[in-house]
């Protein structure tokens, strides 16, 4: 089938898709967009996240079919032209980066997060973030990322 | 053959530009080199790579954990449209088994197979999906044979055999002093049997690589991997090529812990790739990625602890049962290193260890972080506090009292080399202040064991306290020639000095290549440093394992930089001055002068060192299980604060305290995300992370059934690091990854026990143990409901078309 949808603001189409594919494979295998990760496939690790019109979802789990005509932003999106967007420029500074196979999902959830929630607790970017499993930091550097990433932002 | 040849014919990826990084020298808070590129989506991790006209590889895999192979029929797979090849081991063209310490494992299976998705045929296509439903269409005649799955039953004289050396694949014991004398005079005594299951390195990148055949026979290879050369001559040993015809590219890894160590994809991309003539990527799943590489041993431990009414241990008797699955892979150095940590940091005047490591049909056990200290640190520790509980002393001020210290011999006659400060990293985590107790009642829910989905609002919630220390080996150990080989180069680009260094070390997550410039920067007092990425056309770096990168290859980083550095000051010397030379800043300063610039001294010339670095000589353990067998030893202590609901097994870790030698502490932010990622993979064996296997066959090969800790159940850590230099170490430095992945398990468990006063002799610790309704897990775990994971057993029979 022909796809056609939205991605980072531009028009992108892809052709021969199998009806099968999911919208991270699109993304990664016929777009260009390698940095929505695949760490599990199964919509448990949270390391695909984006924005499909404006909602966090796990890429993984989003049939290609679906996403037809819909406006996706992943983490290629996220910073300003060339300078990082905040969120990018706290997890450098904070440590919250290591392998980094985990960072293009939290990025996009961080940033989700301080979107809806501008200054959150720490009991509450612990619930937003349960979802983006981490194997090597251990989450603390990820904390003080958020938390110099919402006092910068604010 | 064109040996000489170290180029490929045809560049077959364009080699990316290394970026040049500034500032940060040892010691200096450094941001990682590779950070940017990382949080913006650009870093390229080896399940992206991508090429015009690839294919892409998938791996039939057994569905039994013991069978013979009548036949394998591919005809069919072979005509489906899209199929590129089919292959199986009739087609692996040099030895058609490899390992790292014993060339056990099949390439492809042939007669037999001895683990379930133990691999059997390997498929290209032009899509993925035609890739796995070729596989579908692989007819392999099996007949399913008993699996051999418990390690004590493989032991026996009479059970089937599943290699033709025998079950048992190592067997150490260790003798030290006269235990039964020592037994004889022991005023208290404790025993006890532990275990330990089998844990998961679940790094996130999954296995993956894309493999390129140069025209001429040879292939590149773009993979993640923790040694490059290691893999490169067991691929070239399989392809029945030379060495110099298999190049391997370092790409982005995704984490490994130990799991990276043994080939996954590597032979049968390459295998792939020369077949059909054009690019193969291969990229495991989640799923198959469990089935893709070795896991934590599993271990049986039976110990005893005899002390005097005082509290000074007299003696350590231990039998050490280990797992090692179906194929050798790393477990006879886990088996060495278990033996000699045994009995944990201690001074143990008399001691008697048995350390058996047997092939049995379950999933293959190898590597990971912690390496055969983290089984023992659970017993030996669990003891401590036993003894300390029969001796009404407190289990901190006991471990006090028998802590090792610089002079004294460990249990297998290796002297403890300065410094081993145990005592001081007891003393620093007993007087750390505890978090303060929060009222339970009341509290925000997410707050309480559970979270919110607990059902309690705190009424039996019980707080506990518990301490462990553990130690590790740096470096690799017993005689092995361990190695490290840099190439510095010093030139002056646009008008600036440029230090380019290049290695075969793999950073796989831990900032290797950020420490690489901070050292040529200190070194070398330039700015600007360039780190290129990490491939075979430089000599062997050896493994990113064993907490040794810093070291190893930090050292051959230092010293080819010293040697540049040398070359520098004979030229000035012999052009300027010859007192106090000193670089700083890009100048040569002579008694605090600048005397001339680099980039004046250099113009167009390139100063270049390439130095292999060599540690110090280790031996093997003699038959009496003594020798100097360790290079360095690093420690560390923890200290786990836990609520308990007692009522519904339920755990929340309040926080872990550390208190660690690191010698030096290279890059600070660095190292503490080591400490915490470190302590984060304890917890998860403390209290959550197991493959749980049934008749040799895995149950829970997915993220929603194994699961590692979450931004939930991870505490705030609280860490305290030593730097007390180690005289023979670069920097005085102490490798620092691995020890806080060892005793973080004992610490948290032995916060439980003294919140719920119940044994937990085994890890995970389950919410069964903790109220008390089973003492371990039943034996045969609950079978998981659904379609999906039944389908597990039935890879190659699925019913997804």
């Amino acid at each position: 089938m022909r796809l056609r949808l939205n991605i980072n603001g531009e028009t992108r189409e892809a052709d021969g898709v199998w009806e099968g594919e999911s919208l991270l494979y699109v993304l990664r295998e016929r777009l260009g967009f390698p940095g929505s990760k695949n760490a599990c496939e199964q919509g448990e690790c949270g390391s695909c996240s984006v924005y499909l019109d404006g909602v966090l979802v796990c890429s993984c789990l989003v049939l290609a079919g679906q996403a037809e005509g819909r406006e996706v932003v992943t983490v290629e999106g996220i910073a300003e032209g060339e300078e990082l967007h905040p969120v990018q420029r706290a997890f450098v500074e904070a440590g919250g980066v290591q392998c980094g196979f985990c960072t293009p999902g939290l990025i996009v959830a961080t940033h989700d997060l301080l979107g809806r929630n501008p200054d959150p607790t720490d009991a509450e970017i612990r619930e937003a973030l349960a979802g983006n499993l981490c194997r090597c930091t251990g989450y603390e550097k990820i904390l003080d990322a958020v938390r110099l990433a919402a006092e910068r932002m604010s | 053959m064109m040996i000489e040849q170290t180029e490929p014919a045809t560049p077959t990826r364009e080699r990316p530009d290394a970026p040049v990084t500034t500032p940060g020298k040892v010691g200096e808070h450094t941001e990682r080199a590779d950070g940017v590129p990382k949080v913006k989506g650009e870093f390229e991790y080896s399940s992206d790579l991508w090429m015009d006209g690839m294919l892409w590889g998938a791996t039939l895999r057994s569905p039994h954990p013991h069978a013979n192979i009548w036949s394998i029929d591919t005809a069919e797979a072979e005509e489906m449209p899209g199929v590129q090849a089919v292959l199986t081991h009739e087609d692996v063209p040099g030895r058609k088994v490899y390992g790292m310490e014993v060339p056990d494992q099949p390439v492809l299976a042939w007669e037999r197979v001895r683990y379930q998705g133990e691999a059997v045929a390997i498929v290209a296509a032009d899509h993925p999906e035609t890739a796995r439903r070729a596989l579908e269409k692989i007819s392999v005649q099996y007949e399913v044979l008993d699996p051999l799955t418990d390690p004590e039953e493989a032991m026996k004289e009479d059970a089937p055999r599943l290699h033709l050396s025998g079950n048992v694949l190592k067997r150490i014991n260790i003798l030290h002093g006269d235990v039964a004398e020592a037994s004889a005079s022991a005023d208290v005594v404790v025993s006890g049997e532990y275990e330990v299951g089998m844990q998961d390195q679940a790094f996130l990148g999954p296995e993956s690589g894309l493999a390129v055949p140069d025209g001429q026979g040879g292939v590149d290879l773009y993979i993640s991997t923790q040694w490059l050369h290691l893999d490169r001559d067991q691929v070239a040993d399989s392809l029945g090529l030379d060495p110099e015809q298999v190049r391997l590219t370092l790409s982005g890894v995704g984490g490994a812990f130990g799991g990276r160590e043994d080939l996954s994809m590597q032979i049968h991309a390459c295998l792939l790739a020369l077949e059909t003539g054009r690019p193969v990527k291969m990229a495991y799943n989640r799923e198959e990625s469990f089935f893709g590489h070795v896991h934590r041993h599993p271990a049986k431990m039976r110990y005893e602890h005899g002390a005097t009414r005082d509290g000074e241990l007299l003696y350590v008797k231990a039998r050490l049962v280990f797992d090692g699955g179906a194929y050798a892979s790393s477990s006879i150095a886990v088996c060495t290193n278990a033996a000699t940590f045994a009995c944990g940091p201690y001074e143990v005047p008399n001691a008697r260890i048995e350390s058996h490591m047997l092939y049995t049909n379950n999933p293959p056990c190898g590597a990971m972080r912690g390496f055969g200290a983290v089984q023992v640190c659970f017993a030996h520790e669990a003891q401590m506090d036993k003894l300390a509980n029969e001796l009404g002393m407190d289990p901190l001020e006991l471990r006090i009292k028998n802590a090792v210290r610089p002079g004294i011999r460990f249990p297998f006659g290796q002297e403890v080399p300065p410094p081993a400060p145990v005592r001081v990293i007891l003393e620093r985590v007993g007087d750390m202040p505890l978090p303060e107790e929060e009222e339970v009642m009341g509290r925000d829910l997410r707050r309480l064991p559970g979270g919110v989905s607990n059902v309690t609002h705190g009424e039996g919630v019980r707080r506990g306290v518990g301490y462990a220390v553990g130690y590790k080996n740096i470096g690799f150990s017993a005689g092995f020639d361990d190695y490290s080989t840099a190439r510095v180069t010093l030139s002056i680009e646009e008008g600036e000095p440029l230090v380019r260094i290049h290695t075969a070390a793999a950073e796989v997550g831990q900032g290797l290549i950020t420490v690489e410039a901070q050292i040529a920067r200190t070194e070398l007092g330039v700015e600007r440093v360039a780190v290129l990425q990490a491939d075979t056309r430089v000599g062997s770096a050896g493994s990113t394992s064993a907490s040794r990168q810093t070291y190893m290859t930090g050292a051959a980083v230092k010293q080819a930089c010293e040697q540049v550095r040398a070359r520098i000051f004979q030229k000035v010397r012999e052009e300027y001055a010859d007192e106090d030379l000193a670089i700083e800043d890009g100048d040569i300063v002579s008694g605090g002068e600048s005397v001339v610039s680099l980039a004046e001294l250099l113009g167009g010339e390139e100063i270049e060192e390439t130095v292999e670095f060599h540690h110090r000589e280790t031996e093997p353990l003699d038959e009496r299980g003594q020798g100097n067998a360790h290079l360095q030893f690093a420690f560390a202590a923890h200290r786990a604060v836990v609520e308990v609901d007692t009522e519904l097994g339920l755990v929340r870790v309040v926080e872990v305290a550390t208190a660690q030698d690191v010698g030096k502490a290279m890059n600070p932010q660095a190292l503490e995300g080591q400490i915490e990622g470190g302590i984060a993979q304890g917890l998860g064996l403390a209290l959550l992370e197991e493959i749980q296997i049934k008749e040799g066959k895995i149950q829970n090969a997915s993220f929603t059934d194994y699961l590692i800790p979450t931004i939930l159940d991870m505490p705030s850590v609280r860490a305290e690091i030593l730097e007390l230099a180690d005289p023979e170490a670069p920097y005085g430095l102490k490798g620092a990854g691995e020890p806080p992945t060892i005793a973080s398990t004992p610490a948290i468990v032995a916060a439980l026990r003294d919140a719920t006063g119940r044994e937990l002799a085994r890890v995970p610790v389950k919410p069964e143990q903790i109220v008390g309704i089973a003492e371990k897990p039943p034996s045969e775990p609950p079978q998981p409901g659904s379609r999906g994971y039944s389908g597990i057993g039935h890879l190659d029979e699925r019913e997804e078309h």
